[in-house]
């Protein structure tokens, strides 16, 4: 199975983990991630203001592409995942946006919301299957107690976003089981980190991470996976800093034996 | 049309909510994590709205702090969404009077060696033109 694959600005350049490990995931498990030629960055924001426009096209752009080859859209980044499927519902929803963007566009075929987006778990829990993945496990991470860690922007607003209970998440726990290793569930795993706010008012922040990591730590967590470079970021920085946080398709791929295999660069 | 009433009609515009839908039950209040750093609490920002009070809404703190997390619009009851609100009033100030939180001469000394470029990005676009 060969998807379209929108990396996005930040996997390639601090969060090369995040992508490499996708990739080798993905070979060991069998599907083929074709980068969009020429993608261009999503902006990182989904512009609420109903009268935005340019700021949305770089995402149309993208969703087109991937409609003219046939292929589903898939993404990593949290953030470009929210975007890239935010803007796909405004054009599937035909308003002015629509419209406006494909007047500016000029496509052969208007675009109107026809590319499937998923995220890279979305593509483990809804295509491959994780009882495919357990088999699929190489080097069981056994006994190792993980907290996932959501954030915002793969959950809501969940009408949307059509991620997973917006309230009661559970694909990347469920991921967490397939590779061996014990889920943690603790009370802050979808509140917001302030990654945002991480850049002037690291105060604010920081207080935020503590509760995450802390909320983690306490209910037993030795590690903590995220999909999102900037709650890495911020995590890391702000957080507990005896707790470790990875990219989630780090364990995947250790779990699945590739994690070392043709290191990155 | 006073000034104030534009300016209020504006933020009913670019968010494409309705403020009067709102029944007062503070649950927007009660689960915003940057709740504590408001001067106007979600809420009330709502209410200012309805009540084309937007001079004290454009010099609010609360503009900068909220976090954009959707904790507010995802449990909305009647759907007002008061995230989407106060973005778009801070959509306001930063289009009509050029109000930046962040200035680009500010950054260099704001980065390490990890920032990420998603958080770049995310700033120039919530913050600025």
């Amino acid at each position: 199975m060969k998807y379209s694959y929108y990396p996005g600005c930040t996997l390639k350049n601090k969060a090369k983990d995040l992508d490499a490990y996708a990739r080798r995931s993905a070979e060991a498990l069998g599907f083929e991630l074709e980068e969009i030629e020429n993608w261009q960055c999503c902006g990182g924001v989904y512009p609420q203001g109903q009268d935005e426009i340019a700021t949305k096209l770089s995402s149309v752009r993208a969703l087109n592409d991937a409609k003219e080859k046939e292929q589903d859209l898939v993404t990593v980044c949290s953030a470009c995942h929210h975007v890239l499927k935010r803007v796909n519902d405004d054009m599937q929803q035909g308003g002015d946006i629509c419209t406006r963007a494909n007047n500016y566009l000029k496509l052969e075929e208007a675009y109107t919301g026809e590319t499937k987006v998923l995220h890279f778990l979305e593509v483990l829990r809804d295509r491959v299957g994780f009882d495919e993945i357990r088999k699929q496990v190489k080097k069981p991470l056994t006994g190792k107690k993980i907290a996932a860690y959501y954030g915002c922007l793969l959950l809501r607003p969940g009408k949307v976003m059509q991620f997973d209970d917006p309230e009661n998440p559970r694909i990347m726990e469920d991921l967490i089981r397939a590779l061996g290793a014990e889920p943690v569930i603790y009370p802050y795993r979808n509140e917001c980190c302030g990654g945002y706010i991480s850049l002037k008012e690291k105060e604010m922040a920081a207080g935020m991470c503590e509760n995450i990591a802390g909320s983690a730590a306490g209910f037993g967590a030795d590690l903590m996976i995220t999909a999102c470079p900037l709650c890495m970021y911020n995590l890391k920085k702000n957080g507990k800093q005896d707790l470790p946080v990875v990219y989630f398709t780090e364990i995947l791929a250790e779990a699945l034996g590739v994690k070392e295999e043709g290191a990155e660069e | 049309m006073t000034n104030s009433r534009r300016q209020a009609e504006k933020i009913r515009e670019i968010s494409g909510t309705n403020p009067l839908k709102c029944m007062k039950c503070g649950k927007c209040s009660a689960v915003c994590p940057a709740f504590d750093e408001m001067d106007i609490k979600p809420h009330q920002f709502v209410s200012y709205v309805q009540r084309e009070e937007i001079e004290a809404l454009a010099e609010s703190k609360s503009l900068w702090k909220c976090l954009s997390c959707f904790a507010c619009v995802e449990r909305c009851p009647r759907d007002v969404k008061p995230g989407v609100i106060i973005d778009a009033a801070r959509q306001l100030v930063i289009r009509q009077r050029g109000a930046a939180y962040l200035k680009a001469d500010e950054v260099p000394e704001l980065l390490d060696e990890e920032t990420p470029q998603q958080l770049l990005v995310s700033a120039f676009r919530r913050y600025r033109r």
